[in-house]
């Protein structure tokens, strides 16, 4: 099989290391900065989907010149994007990178045997 | 066909020079690229040399493609805001990608999207099963790329009979697998580069020469637009708010949009030729940036085509919607800004279906070739890059015949196809796999071929290809499902199918799950760069 020829820690120690305090840890970060946006923009991407579908008077509303409601909101959602983006690498670098360099840094210290190479 | 003049003003002989240019210019990086070029990990995934922003600018490339630039420009022209309504989904669906899949996939993976999904399951299975969903999304990407050349061909080089049309696809073809062939992933992401660099240029360029002409002022440019296509082009509707129907199909697309693009296998492929899956986000953030930016311009090059040319137009030109984008460089600049369009186009063309065939070929060869074929056990991995060539020749020819027989078809209903059909069949598996700890062999093929099948099958029985005057069939009858787009049932009922297949099934590796997600998460072990 391909993945067993790649180099790593073996078996127990993945174990190990997936049941330390650490690890859980960094799961719980990723997690709770994922999964709880993943929703939000789902909601608000459909949200948006259903409006320009099925509100047309509301969406057809001039704001301003020529400029109406469906387009502010459209060009919010590339804001949104261009945001949620920006939030998240601010947010990986800080949180969730030096966890994982932490986790990494003990496992390759010497602590745990290497097999191959 | 009476249509065969190409747009007026168009020369035909500018149009081939600078295309020619840009052909000329890519083989020359194309060779010097593939000196470096030997092992597996150089074939497949560049030496995982390429740094963030220079993969970013890639997968823009990649994704950027001839539906998304000619395709989108024209559906604002003349569907008005509906057109615009695509650039959101295809935009917001990198969010996907960013949070749930990106690094985690780097971290797992090697080559394909098969190794990631296989990681913790019955190899041989899984790896098949993956490679038979990455075959059948990139088959039909590439037959809306190829299908769109012939139109393209028609409209900017003056060729109305099918024959010589053909030709020019069989052209484009060729210059494709030497491209794959020769530069292997290196080649073909630096051909993606120039190529994303030229498009993003050329589209910034008009779009400040259509502002400028409306005094820069958003709302005196939809006022030119709504002047001469109606004021309804302004509102949303024109094109998905006729009946109960289309507004129900309209958000099936939605589904299909925001969720495929993390199961394409041509994009996921692409994470693999960075050093780490810090980089990889870069590159992520890299595309969000570039693609986003490059929507806003669709908008304007559709709504100033709308004002500029007028949608009675673009409608009578040779390639229809289509021409949009080309007869507003005309009406600019003259022939030879459509003369740099046009070659634009058909770079885009050119790249997108060299990522198409690498990844394709990529995955026949390392997960059908070297893990259910040879079990695993190819001793010579020479012989797997061999493999993996012999398989692009094949693709290559496959494209270049597929081309040529659905040359005239509905481009983005194509590209809407491979969405639904990564989204289905893809998605859900790489999300329960990277995140769903129960999940197992039978989940996984469950959800694969289940999504793939019922998919496929609504896409069989829609009036996009039977029933009606503009289906591929137009006089069979047997449209049983009423939408075009199959995503709001395909898609929730392959995530069933994952669940059902787990839950039935008692299979379930704690050992090489603890292994996977220590891995994804920490990148301990990950494949590092070849080179430098």
């Amino acid at each position: 099989m391909s993945t067993s020829e790649r180099t790593g820690p073996d078996a127990g120690t993945w174990r190990e290391v997936q049941d330390s305090a650490d690890f859980a840890e960094l799961r719980r970060r990723l997690r709770r900065f994922v999964f709880p946006m993943t929703g939000l923009f789902l909601i608000w991407y459909l949200a948006y989907v259903l409006l320009a579908d099925y509100a047309h008077g509301f969406m057809s509303t001039r704001l301003f010149g020529n400029v109406n409601v469906a387009l502010v909101l459209g060009i919010l959602q590339f804001v949104s994007t261009f945001v949620i983006t920006t939030i998240y690498v601010w947010y990986a670098n800080r949180k969730l990178d030096p966890q994982a360099e932490k986790i990494r840094a003990e496992i390759e210290s010497g602590a745990v045997e290497e097999t191959g190479e | 066909m009476t249509l065969a003049q190409g747009v007026a003003g168009s020369s035909p002989a500018l149009n081939i020079s600078i295309f020619g240019l840009f052909v000329v210019i890519t083989l020359v990086v194309v060779f010097r690229a593939s000196k470096n070029t030997r092992t597996a990990a150089d074939y497949y995934a560049a030496g995982r040399a390429f740094t963030g922003p220079q993969n970013g600018i890639a997968i823009s490339g990649d994704y950027l493609s001839a539906a998304s630039f000619l395709g989108i420009a024209g559906a604002i022209a003349l569907n008005g805001y509906d057109g615009f309504l695509y650039s959101i989904g295809f935009l917001v669906a990198w969010l996907v990608a960013l949070l749930l899949v990106a690094e985690l996939l780097r971290n797992t993976g090697k080559y394909t999207m098969g190794d990631v999904l296989a990681f913790r399951m019955r190899q041989r299975p899984v790896r098949a099963a993956a490679a038979v969903s990455t075959l059948a999304v990139s088959f039909f990407y590439l037959l809306a790329q190829m299908a769109g050349a012939g139109g393209l061909v028609a409209l900017l080089l003056g060729i109305g009979n099918p024959v010589g049309q053909g030709a020019v696809i069989a052209v484009v073809g060729l210059i494709m697998i030497v491209y794959v062939l020769v530069g292997g992933m290196k080649g073909t992401t630096w051909v993606q580069i120039i190529k994303a660099a030229l498009l993003i240029v050329g589209a910034a360029g008009i779009t400040v020469w259509v502002l400028a002409r409306f005094g820069f002022n958003l709302s005196a440019l939809l006022g030119g637009a709504a002047q001469k296509g109606g004021p309804a082009v302004l509102d949303p509707g024109m094109q998905y708010g006729k009946t109960g129907l289309t507004q129900l199909d309209f958000v099936s697309l939605a589904l299909a949009l925001v969720l495929g693009t993390a199961g394409l296998p041509h994009i996921l492929m692409r994470f693999y030729t960075v050093p780490t899956a810090k980089e990889a986000r870069r590159s992520v953030v890299w595309a969000i940036w570039l693609i986003g930016v490059f929507y806003l311009f669709t908008l304007v090059l559709g709504y100033g085509a709308g004002a500029l040319v007028g949608p009675q137009a673009i409608r009578t030109a040779p390639g229809g919607v289509n021409s949009a984008a080309p007869l507003l460089a005309d009406a600019l600049g003259g022939p030879v800004l459509l003369g740099f369009i046009a070659a634009v186009a058909f770079a885009t063309i050119l790249a997108v279906v060299a990522g198409l065939t690498i990844t394709a070929s990529a995955s026949f060869a390392h997960d059908v070739y070297a893990n259910v074929i040879k079990k695993g056990a190819v001793d010579d991995k020479d012989q797997e890059v061999r493999v993996a060539r012999i398989t692009a020749l094949v693709i290559g020819a496959v494209a270049i015949a597929g081309g040529i027989v659905a040359n005239g078809q509905n481009i983005a209903f194509l590209v809407a196809l491979a969405f639904a059909v990564a989204a289905s069949a893809n998605l859900p598996t790489i999300l329960y796999s990277l995140f769903w700890k129960r999940f197992n062999t039978s989940g996984a093929l469950w959800s694969i071929y289940g999504g793939l099948v019922v998919c496929v099958l609504l896409i069989v029985f829609s009036p996009a290809v039977s029933g009606n005057s503009g289906a591929m069939f137009p006089h069979a009858d047997f449209d049983l499902f009423p939408l075009p787009n199959p995503g709001i049932v395909s898609i929730p009922v392959s995530f069933l199918l994952g669940w059902l297949g787990t839950v039935l099934s008692k299979e379930h590796d704690e050992a090489k799950y603890a292994e996977m997600e220590v891995r994804a998460l920490t990148g301990i072990g990950a494949e590092k760069a070849t080179h430098q």
